[in-house]
């Protein structure tokens, strides 16, 4: 029985804790700290590996659960546990964290203790929100999320960043209370904190209402994190002052705990208001993808247009979830087999595929847009300023910057052969099936996308002759004079070939990570379309 | 021992008192500056056994059992045990810190810890007493001397203003709530709760009409809920506190936000609960306005305040709200594990760590740097790391983030008023959250978004550094494992309501 899969997750969720404490214990020098960190980071990394093979696909569902007493008086437990929806999640968790914490160490020089510190305390909350199987732990994570990043913007941020770290604090502070506000409703509803067992109980079923109230509660909860539109408005502000490992984490992480929550809770708890309310998150999503794509090609930031375009991406995630959504009770489905006069069988499958785009555009979107706010990053350690009219002519300057910014930006445009397609490819065939007019409406983004990518950062930036005069101060990236853009050196290119080869690898064969989701997606549906 | 063993704590209190005061007289007066620290420790040492006496006549292995009565006035049961551990606990972390600050500012330190210690009795006797006479007289004793304490630095004007406003206020809620008792004698013949509440279920009871008798009630338990409500600062009654606690002496501003608070809200429970459980529709709404009034009025004064003592002062009068919240949320009928008199006091325990810490910050601010402004606040993460860090603790526990105990109280009041389906309720306690987010928040991003006054030290005294970190661990640990106060909350509500009617 005690065998060490008994307690990988443990190890898993806390060793990011004990590297915490160890630098705010052990850390004597600057250089130890970081050295320190990067190893102790690789732990979790690999941990995060061994899940991936471990994992069992033909069993399917929770293992390596978990079980502990916490909180008895109100049936609240330590309960851990992984599917194929989370363990994909947690090794973007581990693997971003560990490319940031290695390419801080480069550019932190300022109270580096306490970065370190909230760099691991901010990995702990993220692990533990996709491990957690019960309402109280979850939220426990949740909520301390918020912590480490509000420090990390509002310590070492850009200009504006004690506005900006509040204002994401108290934007998502506020969506979570609503959340706690329906997690209490279910616990009163099934007695228990248990997430999978509180889903079989089916809290309010047959009652739209309060079941829509808890859902309401549950996605104000969600769509902060998400952010939805119109919830978005932090997003920009957080990212432009965020510090890069900040940005990179904040889009490459925290962003996946809403879509993460409104898959693992709101789907199988709510199946009837989720089916009531699906044409309201298909339609926010839809706005999202053409709304931030439109505000994208009015960005002069190139920080801030990054941002923007999270919006935009996190809205083909909404699009896929919602349109699974709309057809995952017998009754709704009936309802939609006579469009286009497809089968049952063929409507499952459009929204098992709508829901492994949603989750395969989370996973993209982590690496695609993490690479993204590290190039921003990059060059911003050059040329300190972002402003994307002083730009110009870079690609002959800095061929290898330029090269990865290709590649990268691509992929978030959705080229074929590189990650982002596949997800927009699953999530617009899924959801063209159930919901053909917003699916339709969507697509209006993907050739904004192409707009803003293609002229606003590729040819901007990069294209064109260099002028001196734009920016005449250009700096090392050790913040030594130079006379011109330079290339990116060692260390960067370490963080950024990781993730380059991640787009590459999912871009020619997505076949491995789609399993892990679609082995989750089939079971949700199948669990919804049993039980109710 | 018998009834004489039933109020030990109460005793202990009076001797010690009584002790410090003829110490005092005997003493030469010339040697008060040195004297004052001993004072200060015979006061820990008192409240300390009284704190013992307490934790003793809490009966954890049988909760059923029913409570005992002292000399037919006072009730000994857990709920009352319960909240005397709360009250003696933030007196002693108080005292403990506040010694050095009293000595500094006033010659008279045998008088201030005399009268810290009849506070204290006065708190004790009234979180335990069933007859309304002796409920009035234990909130009078607590009134004056905290009056005196109020206004103790005689030669600062702060202090002196705050002491009278508190006096002017308060003189007047005590003849509200002396009218309001003298109704409710006058309905049922009797001052005892137990009797009055079984005079109302008969007159409630028998018929469906009301007579005429009970309409005395509702005057009478608002008049009540006025001069209660004085001492627990809900609004509308609330303006005299961010003035007083401004002004007072750090020290008794601590206490008064906490273990007075505190006082106020068991008595209010013991006499809503045990007195009025027949009236539970008509009071139920009531306390629900005066919840959302007291929450919302504090956290939007709160967040204009520069100075960071006023504004600990505002969120305190909006923390009270939010308590009140659990009492709306009270299921005599059918106790649960979330039922709100167990949020109630859960609340109040975990504020009482989380409050009382913030008040010793601002004290050790004010033994370093002289200034309760938040300019002074600036970089103290460079200048003193961990009181910044432990208030940083203080600060998310009254915004209500998990690991802190502030969180397990909001999600046992939200709790409470979600089970008794309050969704309205619930929903503005929500928006109010993320009102107070933003005023604390703004002490710690001053606090850690800067790198000023690096290379400069503060040097806290070792004894206020002692009780911030009872007041830290104690709040994390509430935060990071509630099960064993679970325990003692729930045995403590569980013979409350066991006695309704």
């Amino acid at each position: 029985m005690e065998s060490p899969d008994s307690i990988v997750l443990t190890i898993l969720l806390f060793w990011p804790l004990v590297s915490a404490l160890l630098v705010i214990l052990l850390g004597s020098s600057d250089s130890l700290i970081k050295k320190g960190s990067i190893w102790a980071s690789l732990l979790p990394l690999g941990l995060s590996i061994y899940l991936l093979f471990a994992y069992d696909s033909d069993m399917g569902g929770m293992q390596f659960e978990q079980f502990a007493k916490w909180i008895p008086q109100l049936n609240a437990g330590y309960h851990l546990g992984v599917d194929g929806l989370s363990i994909p999640l947690i090794f973007l968790t581990t693997l971003l964290s560990t490319l940031s914490l290695y390419y801080s160490a480069g550019v932190i020089n300022e109270r580096v203790k306490e970065y370190f510190f909230l760099m691991h305390l901010l990995e702990f909350s993220m692990i533990g929100v996709f491990l957690a199987l019960d309402y109280v732990l979850f939220y426990v994570f949740w909520e301390i999320s918020l912590v480490p990043m509000y420090f990390l913007i509002g310590i070492w941020g850009g200009e504006n960043r004690g506005y900006a770290a509040t204002k994401f604090f108290i934007y998502t502070l506020v969506g979570s209370v609503a959340m706690l506000l329906a997690i209490l409703g279910v616990y009163f509803a099934t007695g228990t904190f248990d997430i999978v067992e509180a889903a079989a109980a089916q809290p309010f079923a047959g009652n739209l209402t309060l079941a829509s109230l808890a859902f309401w509660g549950f996605f104000l909860g969600f769509a902060f994190k998400v952010p939805s539109f119109p919830f978005h408005t932090w997003l920009p502000d957080a990212h432009t002052e965020a510090p890069t490992a900040g940005s990179v984490i904040l889009a490459g992480v925290l962003l996946k705990l809403g879509a993460y929550g409104m898959l693992r809770i709101m789907l199988p708890s709510f199946p009837e208001a989720s089916v009531y309310w699906a044409t309201w998150i298909v339609g926010l999503g839809a706005i999202a993808i053409v709304y931030g794509a439109f505000v994208c090609v009015a960005q002069t930031d190139l920080k801030r247009l990054i941002a923007y375009s999270s919006v935009s991406h996190m809205g083909y995630v909404m699009l896929g979830i919602g349109a699974a959504a709309a057809v995952m009770t017998p009754d709704a489905l009936a309802g939609a087999v006579n469009r286009f006069g497809l089968t049952p069988e063929a409507i499952q499958d459009s929204a098992a595929m709508a829901l492994n785009g949603a989750a395969l555009q989370m996973f993209n979107h982590g690496i695609i847009t993490g690479a993204l706010f590290f190039l921003v990053g990059i060059i911003y350690e050059r040329a300190h300023t972002r402003d994307l009219a002083r730009f110009g002519g870079l690609a002959t300057k800095t061929p290898h910057f330029y090269g990865l910014m290709l590649t990268a930006a691509f992929a978030s445009l959705g080229l074929p052969g590189l990650a982002g397609f596949w997800a927009e490819l699953f999530t617009f065939r899924g959801a063209f099936a159930i919901m053909p007019y917003w699916a339709a409406f969507g697509t209006i983004g993907i050739v904004i996308t192409a707009v803003y990518i293609l002229y606003r950062i590729i040819q901007n930036v990069f294209l064109g002759e260099y002028d001196p005069s734009k920016l005449p101060h250009w700096t090392t990236v050790q913040g030594e004079h130079a006379d011109g853009p330079t290339d990116m050196v060692g260390f960067e290119k370490v963080t950024m070939w990781p993730l380059i080869a991640a787009m590459f690898l999912i871009g020619i064969y997505p076949t491995p990570l789609v399993s892990y989701f679609n082995q989750s997606a089939r079971e949700l549906l199948a669990f919804v379309q049993n039980l109710v | 021992m018998g009834d004489l063993g039933y109020i030990a704590p109460e005793i202990i209190l009076l001797i010690g008192g009584l002790f410090i005061f003829c110490l005092d007289l005997a003493y030469d007066p010339g040697v008060g500056k040195k004297s004052g620290l001993s004072y200060m420790a015979l006061s820990a040492l008192f409240l300390t056994a009284a704190l013992v006496a307490a934790v003793l006549q809490l009966n954890i292995s049988d909760p059923e059992a029913g409570p005992k009565v002292a000399y037919s006035m006072m009730t000994i049961d857990n709920f009352g045990s319960f909240i005397k551990v709360t009250i003696f606990s933030g007196m002693i972390l108080t005292t403990i810190a506040g010694g050095r600050y009293m000595n500094r500012r006033s010659g008279n330190q045998g008088e201030f810890w005399t009268f810290f210690l009849m506070v204290s009795l006065a708190m004790s006797i009234a979180v335990s007493a069933n007859n309304l006479v002796l409920v009035y007289l234990a909130i009078e004793f607590l009134s004056i001397t905290s009056y005196m304490l109020a206004g103790f630095l005689r030669e600062n004007r702060r202090s002196n203003e705050a002491g009278l406003k508190y006096f002017l206020y308060g003189s007047i809620a005590s003849a509200v709530m002396l009218y309001g008792i003298s109704l409710l004698y006058g309905a049922t013949g009797s001052l005892y709760l137990h009797d009055i509440a079984a005079s109302f279920s008969e007159i409630v009871g028998e018929s469906t009409e009301v007579s005429g008798l009970a309409f005395a009630a509702l005057p009478a338990m608002l008049l009540i809920l006025a001069g209660l409500g004085f001492k627990a600062s809900l609004a509308p009654f609330y303006q005299w506190a961010p003035d007083t606690y401004d002004g007072s002496p750090t020290p008794v501003a601590t206490y008064l936000s906490t273990a007075s608070k505190a006082a106020a809200f068991a008595v209010l429970a013991r006499f809503f609960i045990v007195a009025m459980a027949s009236f539970e529709v008509n009071w139920v709404p009531v306390l629900a306005a005066f919840s959302i009034i007291t929450m919302t009025m504090g956290n939007l004064a709160a967040l204009r305040q520069s100075s960071v003592k006023r504004m600990i002062a505002y969120s305190s009068v909006a923390q009270a709200g939010y308590i009140l919240m659990g009492l709306v949320a009270v299921t005599s009928s059918s106790p649960s594990a979330m039922d709100g008199l167990n949020g109630v006091l859960l609340y109040l325990f975990a504020y009482l760590f989380t409050n009382v810490g913030a008040f010793l910050v601002v004290m050790a601010l004010e033994e370093t740097v002289d200034s309760t402004h938040i300019s002074a606040y600036r970089g103290l993460i460079m200048r003193a790391p961990w009181l910044a860090v432990m208030f940083t603790v203080f600060l998310l526990s009254l915004t209500g983030i998990p690991l802190t105990g502030g969180f397990f109280g909001k999600f046992y009041v939200f709790g409470a008023a979600i089970q008794r389906q309050y969704f309205w309720l619930a929903g503005i306690g929500m928006i109010n959250a993320g009102i107070a987010a933003f005023y604390y928040l703004r002490v710690v991003r001053t606090m850690f978004f800067t790198s000023e006054g690096e290379g400069e030290t503060l040097d806290v005294p070792m004894a206020l550094q002692t009780s911030l970190l009872i007041c830290t661990i104690v709040t994390i640990w509430i935060g990071v494992y509630p099960s064993a106060v679970l325990d003692w909350v729930s045995n403590a509500s569980v013979q409350l309501l066991s006695v309704v009617p």
